[in-house]
């Protein structure tokens, strides 16, 4: 019997026992999944809990509910990864042995790689909301504040759905408009990029929603450290920024665990082919999600691509046949804008976010790069799909590769 | 695509001046690059710098991080922005004839 192991049961992680356990032979192969939590996070939620739009009850969920029933689920952290050996060390003692392994481990926050972020201010007048228990602490905050001035500080690209800082900011806008307060609030968004976005066009579109909105952008800031004790933000050229509240984007990293099995870069991604998913360094391994160190978005819309490409892959590299290099990076993202609103953007590793519609050319029912109800409401409806179809390994009347149908050049 | 004369060479460069061919670079080059990005004078320290970037760059194929420059390269990263204000890698990977270091998404 042969073993296919899935080291992480976040997105990614499900989505491929979800597509590989109907098709692998029983007889032939024995899937192993192994996670470290009994809880699946829909991490896209955990920005709208801040605003108490969303509590923790529409977050989580068993994650036992979305493998099929023939994965074996291991429950438990990983110790070390001996690629060398095609063997994996749990921390409770047991050693997998595996033919074929997917690394779909995923990215968190570190916030302790900057100084002073995790001192006296944390989860005081200092939070993130990448974690659950730091979007709720949040959300108990701002129940009770009465103004002043609110930075959002992204620390250093790359960062999970590198959307969510403006989606923050512009839910932020609509919230303190709400409340009452928004004379009262000061909102400043700190980043290390050139503009509000990663690419020129879209940039350019979102850098004027922050203008209309009244939300000032500081960019070309390289966070370096945190004075708690004075409410102060320095960079490492020693520029400062004062606030009254810091909402911190802290620097993402993969897995701990990576990096103690040598697998990762220096922040514990590893290194991937940006066509195939396969590993670098080890023929038999295979990436999937924010584990990678590809040049695309950290993102469930990525993961679920790059599933597609994947699952064909595992089955080409099982039968020996050569592996198809066709992942191009796309990324499709809903970035929430405020007052019921949302914009839609769609690109990959080549072309940037291009205004036009999607998925239907010229249809629609959503507008790309344009503010409208209607992609809102995929937003808001992606949380029933995102449980009910997409970790279930579902199709999509969507392509893995990104179309330029339906788009315009500008 | 343009093309400047660097240390008596003829090199193509970038519209931003960022050389094309790393291979056209020689360290008297350095000088003149750093100069277009604002440093008088290149001191040891800063030649570590350029060296180990173009030595990582060799065998990984690709512009290290600056976490990469902390780690590996053992330069601390404030050091870095005194060296190369305001954006270390980017001047940095300049003034070695590297490219532009690939943004991230």
């Amino acid at each position: 019997m042969k073993r296919l192991l899935i080291l992480g049961g976040g997105t990614a992680g499900t989505m491929m026992a979800n597509k590989l356990a109907p098709v692998l032979e029983d007889s032939e192969w024995q899937i192993t999944l192994v996670d470290q939590e009994e809880t699946h996070y829909y991490q896209p939620g955990f920005l709208f809990i801040p605003f108490g739009i969303y509590n923790r009850n529409d977050v989580i969920k068993p994650k036992r509910d979305f493998f099929p029933s023939n994965v074996e689920a291991i429950i438990s952290p990983i110790e070390e990864i001996q690629a060398a050996e095609n063997r994996v060390k749990l921390t409770n003692g047991k050693v997998l042995k595996y033919d074929l392994l997917i690394i779909a481990t995923g990215s968190q926050i570190a916030p302790e790689e900057t100084e002073g972020l995790t001192g006296e201010g944390w989860h005081k007048n200092i939070f993130d909301f990448y974690t659950l228990k730091g979007a709720e602490s949040l959300r108990q905050f701002l129940k009770f504040w009465d103004g002043g001035k609110m930075v959002v500080n992204i620390v250093e690209m790359p960062i999970k759905c590198p959307v969510a800082p403006l989606e923050f900011v512009f839910l932020a806008d609509w919230y303190f408009t709400e409340q009452g307060i928004r004379d009262k609030v000061e909102i400043e968004l700190v980043t290390p990029l050139p503009g509000a976005f990663t690419k020129p066009i879209a940039a350019k579109f979102l850098g004027q929603f922050l203008e209309k909105k009244n939300i000032r952008l500081t960019t070309d800031f390289n966070a370096a450290r945190v004075d708690g004790a004075n409410n102060k933000l320095y960079s490492w050229d020693e520029k400062a920024i004062d606030y009254d509240l810091l909402v911190t984007i802290p620097t993402n990293m993969g897995a701990e665990v990576i990096g103690k099995s040598g697998l990762g870069d220096d922040l514990n991604f590893v290194p991937t082919d940006k066509h195939t998913l396969q590993s670098k360094a080890h023929e038999n391994i295979f990436v999937i999600g924010d584990a990678t160190d590809l040049p695309s978005s950290k993102a469930g819309s990525v993961a679920h691509f790059e599933a597609e490409i994947l699952f064909e892959n595992v089955l080409r590299y099982i039968e020996g046949r050569p592996l198809k290099s066709a992942f191009d990076g796309h990324a499709n993202c809903f970035i929430e804008s405020g007052f019921g609103k949302g914009i839609l953007i769609d690109f990959n590793y080549d072309v940037e976010p291009l205004p036009g519609k999607f998925p239907l050319p010229g249809v629609g029912p959503f507008s790309l790069l344009q503010e409208t109800r209607m992609n809102h409401w995929g937003k808001m409806t992606f949380r029933w799909v995102y449980w009910n179809l997409l970790l279930k390994g579902a199709e999509f009347p969507i392509e893995a590769q990104m179309s330029m149908a339906g788009k315009k050049r500008q | 695509m343009a093309a400047k004369t660097l240390a008596g060479k003829t090199v193509e460069v970038n519209d931003e001046g960022f050389l094309l061919n790393p291979d056209d670079w020689s360290e008297e080059m350095a000088p003149e690059l750093a100069k277009e990005e604002g440093i008088d004078e290149l001191t040891e320290q800063h030649w570590k710098i350029i060296r180990f970037i173009r030595q990582d760059f060799k065998e990984k194929g690709q512009i290290p991080t600056i976490r990469r420059i902390k780690n590996a390269g053992g330069v601390p990263i404030k050091d870095l922005y005194q060296l190369f204000p305001e954006g270390p890698v980017k001047k940095a990977a300049k003034i070695a004839g590297l490219g532009k270091p690939q943004g991230c998404v």
